[in-house]
């Protein structure tokens, strides 16, 4: 089934169909909802338009349960937020919330009904061990045991390794940049932290720009490979979008920031892709292309990407395209004289405590 | 249509494409090839309604997982759509996984409900809530009460809707373990309990068909007026002593499935539910002394 052509991305761009959508379509429409994480986005979309009492009953009561899941993960966001500022204010730097987290702490439409698994921070690397030092004392505690893991986020990664609070159990992730150090493609995260923007009531905690929240968003999308929230992901950009879609020169100025921030190639794929399954067209946003060969076959493996959140959505070709996407994500992030090795280690690691694992049943 | 309507053979064939069931406030689509979860469905759940309905609150699915493992140490194992939330249970375990699945489907989706873990029944317009901690002997009882003229409204999972407050029928059957199946089986011979699943996480479990008048009022709400939380104790003599309510909130609501998730109308509801309710702890060991107290409770 095509993306565009699904009911679940209609009622994402127009909530007003929802009352005349069947009840078999709505049988669909929650199950891939529920799937692809956007049941509390679809009921927030509900909600804000007043058609609640225009829907079916069991469909409502789908959506609002989703709908208060995300509701008390705001509530908790909002708390870590606070805790995260009291822990790291101290230190005199400034500290930003990114994805969705920023969304919720700024307020922002694209948090209404968001879920999100952990709070993603970013901060200046020559803090880097100042703020884990406090994170620590604060009672954060870095969960991977292995060494090697530890050393692979440390020496190479863009971000620390997961963090768990020993108490409430919420993850942190401690970024330092926005894409791997041993990437590909650079950017400049000092820019970023530059042009952010104070969080109301708090002391240190900031958010991008809004420019640079929508390019972390895409940029993210196309880098870490999370395919099973892809297309919520690409509804938060939607949403980011939209919302400053009403502004002057509102897309040649993103265009521009993202040839400064080096992050021209993400957007220019999240802006296709919100065209093809969007239909969202962005006057004056001119991006470089890539080459007219790369160009079909990226945009063939990131629509079977996006589709692979629900077995509706799949095709045999899916399981191939997402292969395709991890190795890319893979090469994006590491040379070959780095990757080979680790994929190599993570590969016998794996076997080997798969074959532990037998001997011991 | 009742189930009960259906042929094994129809019955076969609907569940390998998927059969609508009917359980309180839920539709689920169920899909299974295994013979052992039709003979479960046409035996525990005769009286429920079946159909073709257009939305279903969950598809589940209980299968043998793909792969060389099923020719050697057969397995089975629960989709819910097509996420697989557990790990693979020994091939006999597959209608206990089906009822595992299904609670887990409820307890963790259906937040229009506050969802307490608790049994409920109902006589005389009365609903009384059983919370039980593990072994305090809820599912015993509730059995016994069932097939004692007591409308069962659910045995596991309480679910109160936040629009009015009342409780909401989830009939099921209900889960039997260890020695409550043969203690049941001793106080009701001729009542339905279906095969037992032997070693699973909770040891043996086996199910008890629900009445057909429990079934077939499935759509009646009820209003809660009592909360007593059981005890059963080797050669006690029946004794209820009044339960703090205060106490008695702070334990429903940390035995709620949701209660934080609901955040202040998880404590609005719980609330008003206490408002409405007699609290009580009642100690026993022998089940004519429990039902006679129950009756009474009611009365």
């Amino acid at each position: 089934m095509r993306l565009a052509e699904l009911d679940l991305v209609h009622a994402l761009i127009d909530p007003d169909i929802m009352p005349g959508l069947g009840m078999a379509r709505w049988d669909l429409l929650v199950r891939q909802a529920r799937a692809a994480g956007l049941l509390g986005k679809v009921g927030a979309l509900a909600l804000d338009r007043g058609l609640a009492p225009h829907l079916p009953v069991p469909v409502w009561h789908a959506l609002e349960a989703g709908l208060a899941f995300a509701d008390r993960q705001a509530l908790a966001v909002h708390h870590e937020l606070r805790l995260l500022d009291l822990a790291l204010s101290g230190l005199g730097i400034p500290v930003l919330v990114l994805k969705g987290a920023a969304y919720v702490g700024s307020g922002h439409p694209a948090a209404a009904g968001r879920l999100m698994s952990d709070i993603d921070i970013l901060v200046p690397k020559s803090s880097l061990g100042q703020v884990e030092a406090a994170l620590m004392l604060a009672g954060w505690v870095s969960t991977l045991r292995d060494p090697y893991d530890q050393r692979y986020y440390r020496q190479w990664m863009h971000e620390l390794p997961p963090m768990t609070h020993i108490r409430r159990g919420t993850n942190l992730d401690v970024h330092h940049n926005l894409l791997p150090e041993t990437g590909r493609i650079r950017t400049q995260p000092n820019k970023v932290i530059e042009d952010s923007l104070p969080l109301p009531g708090l002391r240190c905690l900031r958010v991008p720009s809004q420019q640079d929240l929508i390019l972390h968003s895409a940029t993210h999308l196309m880098h870490e490979g999370e395919w099973d929230h892809g297309l919520r992901d690409l509804s938060d950009l939607y949403s980011l979008i939209t919302s400053q879609l009403g502004e002057e020169g509102f897309g040649s100025a993103l265009a521009e920031r993202a040839r400064r921030l080096n992050l021209e190639r993400p957007l220019f794929y999240a802006l296709i892709h919100l065209q093809r399954i969007f239909g969202l067209k962005i006057a004056g946003a001119c991006v470089a292309a890539p080459g007219s060969l790369i160009q079909p076959l990226m945009n063939g493996l990131l629509e079977q990407g996006f589709g692979s959140f629900h077995a509706s959505c799949r095709s045999p070709l899916t399981v191939f395209a997402q292969f395709s996407l991890f190795v890319r994500s893979h090469w994006l992030r590491m040379p070959p004289h780095l990757l080979i090795p680790h994929l190599l280690y993570k590969a016998f690691k794996k076997e080997k405590a798969r074959v532990e694992e037998t001997t011991a049943a | 249509m009742r189930l009960a309507e259906l042929s094994s053979a129809e019955l076969e064939s609907h569940l390998a494409q998927g059969l609508g069931l009917v359980t309180g406030p839920f539709r689920f689509l169920i899909q299974s090839r295994l013979p052992r979860v039709a003979h479960g469905l046409a035996t525990l759940y005769c009286d429920f309604e079946t159909g073709d309905f257009d939305f279903h609150d969950f598809h589940v699915r209980v299968d043998k997982p793909f792969g060389l493992r099923s020719w050697f140490r057969p397995q089975i194992n629960f989709w819910l759509d097509d996420f697989t939330p557990f790990i693979p249970l020994p091939a006999d375990h597959d209608m206990a996984q089906l009822e595992w699945g299904m609670n887990w489907c409820i307890a963790g989706h259906a937040h229009h409900y506050l969802m307490l873990h608790a049994a409920v029944l109902e006589r005389n317009g009365q609903a009384v809530i059983l919370p039980g901690d593990p072994g305090a002997g809820k599912s015993t009882l509730t059995a016994a009460l069932t097939l004692s003229g007591w409308r069962l409204l659910s045995d596991e999972i309480t679910i109160i809707d936040r629009d009015d407050g009342l409780i909401v029928p989830l009939v099921r059957p209900v889960s039997l373990k260890n020695a409550s199946i043969d203690i049941i089986r001793a106080f009701a011979p001729t009542a339905y309990i279906g095969d037992t699943a032997k070693d699973t996480h909770k040891g043996t479990v086996s199910h008890l068909r629900p009445p057909i008048d429990s079934v077939l009022a499935m759509n009646r709400k009820a209003r809660a007026r009592h909360i007593v939380f059981p005890r059963w104790r080797a050669g006690a003599d029946p004794v209820s002593k009044p339960h703090a309510k205060s106490d008695a909130f702070l334990h429903v609501a940390n035995h709620a499935f949701n209660y934080s998730l609901l955040g202040s109308l998880g404590f609005d509801l719980t609330a008003r539910l206490l408002d409405d309710c007699d609290c009580q702890n009642f100690e026993y060991s022998r089940l004519p002394d429990a039902l006679a107290f129950f009756e009474k409770l009611v009365t």
